[in-house]
């Protein structure tokens, strides 16, 4: 990976850093509190919202499960309805292709519409080093394309900042009046952003869906910069990642009744784009539409029956908001693009396990993500399997402090616990060990240890204490009790 | 009540012999209390959970295949924990996947196995056993009780059912408490500052107890209560159970 790659042995100093700002932390506390009530609310509203997400789960499944037929099957219609179909085996080679259309084009500027796969791919950097100039045009990814920062949310990707950052971002970059009125700071943005669509030869979007039954490709809003990006510059170029794919028209009802109510608590989005082909004759539109249909990685997960659940993410963030981990250390620190649950989940599959290798563990596996997933992805379950990879696949980690290795420890302690005597002598031990240790009474007989030594039990005395093992094991007392 | 007494092996699980041996002394009288023979087999160990939980998946079955012949002879396995329980009803099956003959164990042995409360409000159709407590309480839902085993109001109707005993819903009440088994050392930053907001809401709530189902995330959260010297007491379900104040 390059310098913007993934660290995620660093997460524990980001994390650090997010939850020593009390700023950040009420940024985060409140936007996912707000997120996570407004889809409380929406679904509460549906009756049936049960059977949906499993209809959803069956259809993606079949995706997954045929995905070579329904590939085919979207490439052949989107060319039929005059579309012109790309496929990208990397990130690299998605950038390649979108470089070369805008080169054809004729085009030097280009307006983005909020991707993920866009920031997977770091198009942003292509583009740049490619003397391209792209602009975000979705307020969130304009604000972090101004801060040089990458998506701290999957829906919201400047969660992280207040209408008072924004401010002073804008006064910096954009050299604006000062306000911190969430109306005026929007009216500022499109101020810039209209004069770049008016420039602009190429349009970028994303897609929420691409329907193999008609060639479309749907992508869904509240701001209507995508409908500007799709439609106004005279070429659209649709990034779509290969899991994006949907069956038949038909099934897009079910999607969409799922992706709005999970992601931001609506009913439905401001606009919903079904974008089918350039423009025909008489009609307004783009007079080019381009689709890169992107692999990166995905068709790996796919192969990896376990892990090909992961790709049924239709993106919505809703893990994220439900997550207790991402609520108190953020998106960045995650390390890449995509955070909380899901990118836990999925980062490994992009940038190779070792380089990911912390994220499986930043999960308490509490399972508040599977419960909001509209696809109802088992991730504590694949969070799991990924931390048995970890420890199958990969040579140690280092760990500074250790006495010995992780590994070694849990050896020992599998001999141990294979033998009653070895698990008792290991309490025994334990008793007389702690009479040396550093603690205070409790409540009752309970003896609490303030200073654990050996890396990692010295963890947790950081903020707690730990009990001293009861001077009486429950084995012993059997005895008594049976009687 | 069932009635003829069922034989109830109790699965005490390894923090519960080594650290909290009185929550099994409350969970097996009343077991008895409610009309089951209950047995211990000491042969017992560990349910092989930490090795899984952090990915040591060939460590964790050499423990856990020990637990698949132990309690042949009991009609019930009954654990004091729901996270215990979910690693033999959930995680084992997934364990011994590959290897047939231990996945008949598995099967033969999860249909028995029943988490404390479960048990109670399920099998023996019991939920006053008799306690009186008459305190501001709150039940935290431990996320594997929760989560993977559904378990949510059989608890509840335990606690409602002791007398003059007041039970306060927390804020978020489905909230994880940060203890997560390994979690708990590998992020303990993160780890605390979940502990923090679950007691916030327990004060907030007014209660002077919080009660839970599993000695994990008592362990953690009666920890960092006690560092903080936290106007509130931790109690397991099955040590409620056997108040009469």
């Amino acid at each position: 990976m390059s310098e913007t790659g993934v660290h995620s042995s660093a997460i524990h100093e980001r994390a650090h850093k997010a939850m020593a700002d009390a700023h950040l932390q009420e940024a985060y506390r409140s936007s996912t509190l707000r997120l996570y009530s407004h889809r409380l609310q929406a679904i509460g509203q549906v009756p049936g919202f049960e059977p949906l997400r499993d209809r959803a789960r069956e259809l993606k499944r079949e995706v997954m499960n045929h995905l070579d037929h329904y590939l085919a099957q979207f490439a052949d219609n989107a060319e039929r309805q005059g579309g012109k179909v790309h496929w990208a085996r990397t990130g690299e080679e998605a950038c390649d292709l979108v470089k070369e259309i805008v080169r054809s084009a004729g085009a030097q500027e280009v307006v983005k519409s909020k991707s993920m796969v866009g920031e997977e791919i770091e198009l942003n950097h292509a583009l740049e080093a490619a003397g391209i100039d792209a602009v975000e045009t979705d307020l969130g990814e304009l604000i972090l394309q101004l801060s040089g920062e990458r998506p701290a949310h999957i829906v919201a990707p400047a969660i992280h900042m207040t209408r008072h950052d924004v401010s002073a971002l804008f006064v910096d970059k954009l050299h604006s009046e000062r306000t911190e009125d969430p109306e005026q700071l929007t009216a500022i943005a499109r101020k810039v952003l209209r004069e770049m669509f008016a420039k602009a030869g190429v349009g970028l979007s994303g897609a929420n869906f691409a329907v193999a039954e008609t060639g479309s490709i749907v992508v869904i809003e509240n701001e209507g910069n995508i409908r500007l990006c799709t439609t106004a510059p005279r070429v659209h170029i649709a990034l779509v990642g290969i899991e994006k794919l949907i069956p038949r028209f038909a099934d897009l009802g079910v999607f969409l009744r799922l992706l709005g109510r999970s992601g931001t608590g609506q009913k439905l989005t401001s606009y919903t784009s079904i974008l089918t082909g350039p423009r025909r004759p008489g009609e307004d539109g783009p007079d080019e539409m381009h689709v890169i249909l992107i692999d990166n990685g995905r068709i790996g997960t796919l192969a990896d029956e376990k892990m090909r659940e992961a790709l049924y993410c239709i993106r919505c963030g809703a893990c994220l908001n439900a997550c207790p981990v991402y609520r108190k250390i953020g998106g960045h620190a995650y390390g890449w693009v995509y955070s909380g649950p899901i990118g836990a989940l999925i980062t490994p599959q992009f940038v190779g396990l070792g380089q990911a290798r912390e994220l499986p563990f930043a999960s308490s596996l509490c399972g508040a993500c599977r419960e909001v997933c509209p696809v109802k992805i088992n991730i504590p379950d694949l969070l799991l399997h990924l931390r048995s990879q970890t420890q199958e696949r990969l040579p140690a980690a280092p760990q500074a402090g250790a006495a010995i290795s992780e590994r070694k420890s849990m050896r020992l302690w599998a001999w141990a616990m294979k033998r009653p005597w070895a698990f008792s002598l290991g309490g025994a031990f334990a008793r007389f060990g702690v009479r040396w240790l550093p603690g205070s009474a409790g409540s009752g007989a309970q003896k609490w240890i303030t200073k654990l030594p050996f890396f990692p039990f010295s963890n947790w005395t950081e903020g707690r204490d730990f009990p001293a093992p009861d001077p009486v094991p429950f084995r012993k007392r059997w005895e008594k009790l049976s009687r | 009540m069932a009635k003829q007494s069922p034989k109830v092996a109790l699965f005490i699980t390894c923090l519960g012999d080594q650290f909290f041996p009185q929550v099994g002394e409350s969970v097996v009288r009343i077991l008895r209390r409610v009309g089951a023979t209950v047995t211990f087999n000491p042969a017992q160990t560990c349910c092989g959970q930490p090795a899984f939980n952090t990915g040591y998946r060939e460590e964790a079955r050499e423990v856990a295949a020990r637990n698949l012949d132990l309690f042949d002879d009991a009609d019930y396995v009954v654990a004091p924990s729901g996270s215990c329980s979910t690693m033999v009803r959930v995680f084992y099956p997934e364990l011994f996947a590959e290897e047939p003959e231990l996945l008949r164990k598995v099967e033969r042995l999860r249909g028995r196995f029943y988490e404390f409360s479960e048990f109670l409000v399920k099998v023996m159709k019991a939920e006053d056993v008799g306690a009186s407590f008459p305190h501001r309480v709150a039940y935290h839902d431990s996320c594997h009780l929760l989560r993977e085993l559904g378990i949510e109001t059989e608890p509840r109707k335990l606690i409602k059912a002791v007398k003059g005993l007041e039970l306060v819903e927390l804020q978020d009440n489905k909230l994880c408490c940060g203890f997560g088994g390994t979690f708990s050392v590998k992020f303990p930053e993160v780890s605390v500052a979940m502990a923090q907001d679950k007691l916030r809401a327990a004060a907030d709530a007014g209660a002077e107890y919080l009660v839970a189902n599993d000695s994990g995330c008592l362990m953690h959260l009666a920890g960092y209560i006690h560092r903080e010297k936290l106007p509130i007491q931790t109690l397991h379900l099955a040590e409620l159970l056997e108040k009469h104040e």
